[in-house]
């Protein structure tokens, strides 16, 4: 499996953000994309997940499933945590397992892998910044898809819940997973790759 | 279908808890026509003749209360992304937001309606028939209602701009609802017509509504 781009362009609003990025990426493999603020880290992560229009360029996913677009194949973990305060942690993570078409069996294992199953029945209003993210994250073990699209996952992290999380990451890569990741610091990662864009 | 239950199960469970306004509709609906009778005065024959327009119009109003947070919480959470990602046609989650919309927004106020009829000097039968045309028409108001929920999604404010946008589009339920309803009530032109047509409408933006919504939703990102 290989994630190819082919010079891409991205533009918002307008303004051309970057041009001309090329990358490719193998299963198994991890890429940070590092660059000053407003590099368009965030807006190449939501490229590839299809949330972003692709100003020019390619963008392929090279072994996937013939019949499913590169965002469909791809977790996505944004500044925002897709948290629902008014529903119970375990429902929360059970709608999104539901709704990207993976069975119930795994929420449990996937709760104890964020460590927050004793938190199950908590109302998600109740918890802190990092909770909302370790609970986003938790989508990422519940429903198995290749490609992990993460924005600055370590941010509100704790230091245990970041070493938890790249854990997390290197069993995926192990599988033959792929990760790109936007960070400004070490995401916990030893054998990823860096892309650097826009100016230094 | 589990993606398209989940939803629908969701949306409902949202609406149902703490801050979520199901009944909000049904409770704006029953306090509208409440103060009819008070602003019109003890006129009975008056109040039954304009009855089926002022349940009709309450109920118009109701539909469009919650319409603006519709996809607006989604949006500002982050969930959007993800029902974009999902492998389930975005047309089809979109459906399913009306769908659990309707369930707690709508369909109380339907319910309720027969109640109403002792505000209007209506007769129960008669109301009946009323809270039927209102079955058949409410899915509409809804599925239109979407489109406009779709294209304000990211305004703060974009409640009276939805309302701006949504009601001109809901006078042809308008006009045949309280047709059907009028038939109804007093009669004499026949009750088909009008609410076939009013069927017909319900139909048509069920399957038009999503469509451009998800298109709406779509062109948004970029």
């Amino acid at each position: 499996m290989q994630l190819k781009a082919d010079n891409l362009v991205c533009s918002r609003g307008g303004r051309e953000v970057f041009a001309g990025l090329n990358f490719s990426l193998s299963g198994g493999e991890a890429l940070v994309v590092t660059g000053r603020n407003g590099a368009g880290k965030s807006s190449l992560l939501r490229m590839i997940a299809g949330l972003v229009h692709i100003a020019g360029g390619r963008l392929e996913l090279d072994g996937g499933e013939a019949d499913a677009s590169i965002g469909e194949q791809s977790h996505y973990v944004g500044h925002q945590d897709s948290v629902k305060p008014s529903l119970t942690v375990g429902e929360n993570l059970k709608f999104w397992a539901r709704y990207l078409g993976a069975g119930e069996r795994t929420i449990d294992s996937a709760l104890q892998a964020v460590e927050l199953a004793p938190l199950a029945d908590l109302p998600a209003a109740y918890l802190s910044a990092g909770q909302r993210r370790r609970l986003s994250i938790a989508r990422l073990v519940a429903v198995p898809r290749p490609l992990w699209l993460l924005d600055e996952p370590t941010s509100a992290l704790d230091v245990p819940s970041q070493n938890r999380l790249a854990d997390l990451m290197r069993s995926h890569l192990a599988g033959g997973g792929m990760i790109v990741a936007a960070a400004h610091g070490p995401i916990g990662l030893e054998r990823a790759r860096e892309l650097k864009i826009g100016p230094s | 279908m589990t993606a398209f239950t989940a939803i629908v199960v969701r949306d409902m469970r949202l609406s149902i808890r703490v801050g979520g306004g199901a009944l909000m509709g049904a409770l704006f609906f029953l306090i509208v026509v409440t103060m009819m009778p008070f602003a019109l005065g003890p006129d009975l024959a008056l109040l039954a003749r304009i009855g089926p327009a002022i349940l009709w119009l309450g109920a118009l109003l109701a539909s469009l209360l919650a319409l603006d947070r519709l996809f607006a919480t989604d949006h500002d959470d982050g969930s959007l992304d993800l029902l974009m990602m999902g492998r389930m046609p975005l047309e089809l989650a979109v459906a399913a937001k009306a769908i659990a919309h309707w369930l707690t927004t709508a369909l109380p106020l339907i319910v309720i309606t027969p109640v109403l009829g002792l505000m209007l000097n209506v007769e129960l039968r008669a109301m009946g028939t009323v809270a039927l045309t209102l079955l058949a028409g409410t899915p509409a108001l809804t599925f239109i209602g979407l489109i406009g929920a779709a294209l304000s999604v990211a305004l703060r404010r974009g409640g009276l701009l939805l309302a701006v946008l949504v009601l001109p589009l809901t006078i042809p339920v308008l006009i045949f609802g309280v047709a059907a309803a009028n038939a109804a009530i007093v009669g004499p032109a026949p009750f088909g017509p009008p609410f076939t047509i009013l069927c017909a409408l319900s139909l048509a933006s069920l399957v038009l509504g999503p469509v451009a919504a998800a298109a709406a939703l779509r062109h948004g990102l970029e």
